[in-house]
């Protein structure tokens, strides 16, 4: 059976090998010259971390990095989509599930068989893949110092979200039996399981450390954030998020004394001027508009402060061994489901 | 008994495929379903080899439940058209039918039965035309020497010729080792000289359940009386419409 499954998976593992092969031509080609750059920039810039050297290299690579990580973030989508979903739709579509279901060997050591060969060889093309990118971008990373904003490309993350999907694949397999249906319910589902537990999972997995600080005049500005798809929020006091190495901030609120918040109303008293002069980012902003934010921002700070929740850099993995659980786990209870499922198989 | 069934009954969702069924197949019978298309046939020969549940009655194969009856590797089956993996090699299948039955595989008796019928090792299943897919088919299903082998319109995809070839080689090998064989078809004629009960199903209900012999003596007349039980059959469902 082993064999067989083995066969049958020959063509997916060619296809994973020839991907493997030519991005470790890519990162070979283009590490050492990364290397250098980072050399060449910490020469100039000593241990001053807000260097310009150092920020003009990270902002010159963005293109390769971003790209680099694409391929990361998109491979488990591609595992599941043509790995997983066919794995029993195909047997469906071609009516050959009429054939193997029907000898000696029960369908659960099938499916089991057939889960294992394609799920090890998931793990260790997504292994490879991620290790090959991580290593690639090291010098990249250090630089940029923000390790949370790559966290699901880098590591072993990439490893749990292709688990997921490859199993949510098989699943939708068995359940939609076609396979085009399947491998669109595969994009959806890892894509929702990916946003619930970036959204509300993952926040939950270590309690954040707090840190008030007073407001600071030269750091806060007035304005709303927002997209043109979800909304434009109102207006408010926009503190910068302070400088914290490789922090993940996950909140900045603005409170008095008693933990109240600062409203719109409240800065507006304060402040009748707020938010009146200039029509959005269309020039510098004149002198005298910044000194008057800037007295703004004092009185409000005789009453107010921040409070900033924030996810220290050595948190880094607890998250990434938190995140591949999770995904193992529901990897784990798809594969179950999906063995249940064809015990009692109804044709 | 080979296999007995007794008030089996399957319904889809709405529709009722298969209705108090009662059936026995003795030992060495060579037994022909025949009905027209949508009457039942195939439902009836998947809950035989196990990949449909009854919504109620027993199913007895080879004394035991049709799961344990294809786990034993005791019967063969071929599936409707025949299905194979076409991206595989008629070598790769013969591998398959040995893996997937490790305890009765007869690997000299399907190598032979392959070269016999001039099947190429190394031609990939999808390649090979439809009669030549329904052999490879066939062969997986008797290398495991079945006492029961359950065929769903094998002869479908053949032409004339082929056809006639095919029902006499296998009712040859099934006389020669004792096999029980049960085949769907919705050709009467199909019957006469290979069958030794025929079975006729109409709208999921079995109208007629007898050995040939008891019937009558010539080919001409069994279709005579398997038409009439259709046509009876067709009558007695128009007014309900």
């Amino acid at each position: 059976m082993i064999r067989l499954a083995l066969r049958q998976f020959r063509t997916s593992a060619w296809t994973a090998a020839v991907g493997l092969v030519a991005v470790t031509a890519v990162v070979l080609a283009t590490r050492a010259h990364l290397v250098d750059a980072a050399a060449a920039a910490r020469r100039v810039c000593g241990s001053d971390p807000h260097c310009p050297a150092l920020t003009s290299f990270v902002l010159d690579n963005t293109t390769s990095r971003t790209v680099f990580g694409l391929v990361v973030a998109v491979t488990p989508a591609l595992i599941g989509a043509f790995w997983g979903a066919p794995l029993i739709a195909r047997e469906f579509e071609a009516g050959t599930y009429r054939l193997v279901w029907t000898q000696s060997i029960s369908r659960s050591r099938w499916l089991a068989v057939k889960l294992a060969v394609a799920g090890a060889a998931t793990v260790v093309a997504t292994a490879l893949l991620s290790a090959l990118v991580t290593w690639w971008a090291a010098p990249l990373d250090q630089a940029a110092a923000t390790v949370y904003s790559t966290f699901d490309q880098r590591d072993i993350v990439p490893i749990g979200y292709a688990l997921f999907a490859f199993a949510f694949g098989v699943t939708a397999g068995l359940v939609n039996r076609r396979m085009l249906p399947a491998m669109a319910l595969t994009l959806a589902g890892l894509l929702a399981f990916r946003v619930i537990v970036a959204e509300w999972i993952r926040p939950l997995v270590v309690a954040p450390r707090v840190l008030s600080i007073p407001l600071d005049p030269d750091r806060t500005g007035y304005g709303s954030g927002g997209n043109v798809l979800l909304g434009i929020g109102p207006s408010k006091l926009e503190p910068e998020p302070p400088d914290i190495p490789n922090a993940w901030i996950q909140s900045v609120h603005v409170v008095d004394a008693a933990g109240k918040s600062l409203t719109d109303q409240v800065s507006r008293a304060i402040c009748p001027a707020l938010g009146q002069e200039g029509r959005g980012p269309t020039g510098p902003v004149p002198e005298a508009v910044r000194q008057q934010m800037h007295d703004c921002v004092v009185r409000i700070g005789e009453r107010y402060h921040q409070v900033i929740t924030y996810q220290p850099a050595d948190r880094y993995w607890t998250f990434q061994w938190w995140e591949l659980a999770m995904f193992t786990l529901a990897t784990a209870l798809l594969c179950g489901y999906a063995s249940y499922r064809l015990r009692r198989f109804r044709g | 008994m080979i296999l007995e069934t007794e008030a089996l009954t399957k319904r889809y969702r709405r529709r009722w495929a298969l209705r108090d069924c009662t059936l026995a197949v003795p030992e060495g019978a060579i037994v022909g379903l025949v009905g027209p298309n949508g009457a039942g046939k195939t439902t009836l020969l998947q809950l035989v080899v196990g990949l449909l549940p009854p919504t109620a009655g027993a199913i007895r194969v080879l004394g035991g439940t049709p799961d344990a009856a294809m786990r034993s590797g005791r019967v063969g089956f071929v599936a409707q058209d025949a299905p194979t993996y076409a991206d595989l090699t008629v070598a790769d299948h013969l591998a398959l039918g040995a893996r997937l039955n490790p305890r009765r595989w007869d690997a000299a008796a399907a190598q032979d039965r392959v070269q016999r019928l001039g099947l190429p090792p190394r031609q990939r299943a999808g390649r090979l035309s439809g009669g030549q897919r329904a052999q490879l088919a066939l062969t997986l299903a008797l290398s495991k020497h079945p006492d029961l082998v359950v065929l769903d319109e094998p002869v479908a995809s053949l032409d004339p010729l082929a056809r006639r070839a095919f029902l006499d080689e296998t009712v040859a090998g099934a006389t020669a080792t004792g096999t029980a064989v049960v085949l769907s078809t919705h050709l009467v004629a199909d019957l006469a000289h290979t069958c030794t009960h025929v079975v006729v199903v109409v709208g999921g209900r079995i109208r007629l359940a007898a050995a040939i012999s008891s019937l009558c003596a010539t080919p001409a007349e069994l279709e005579g009386v398997v038409l009439d039980e259709l046509g009876q059959a067709t009558d007695d469902r128009q007014p309900s419409q």
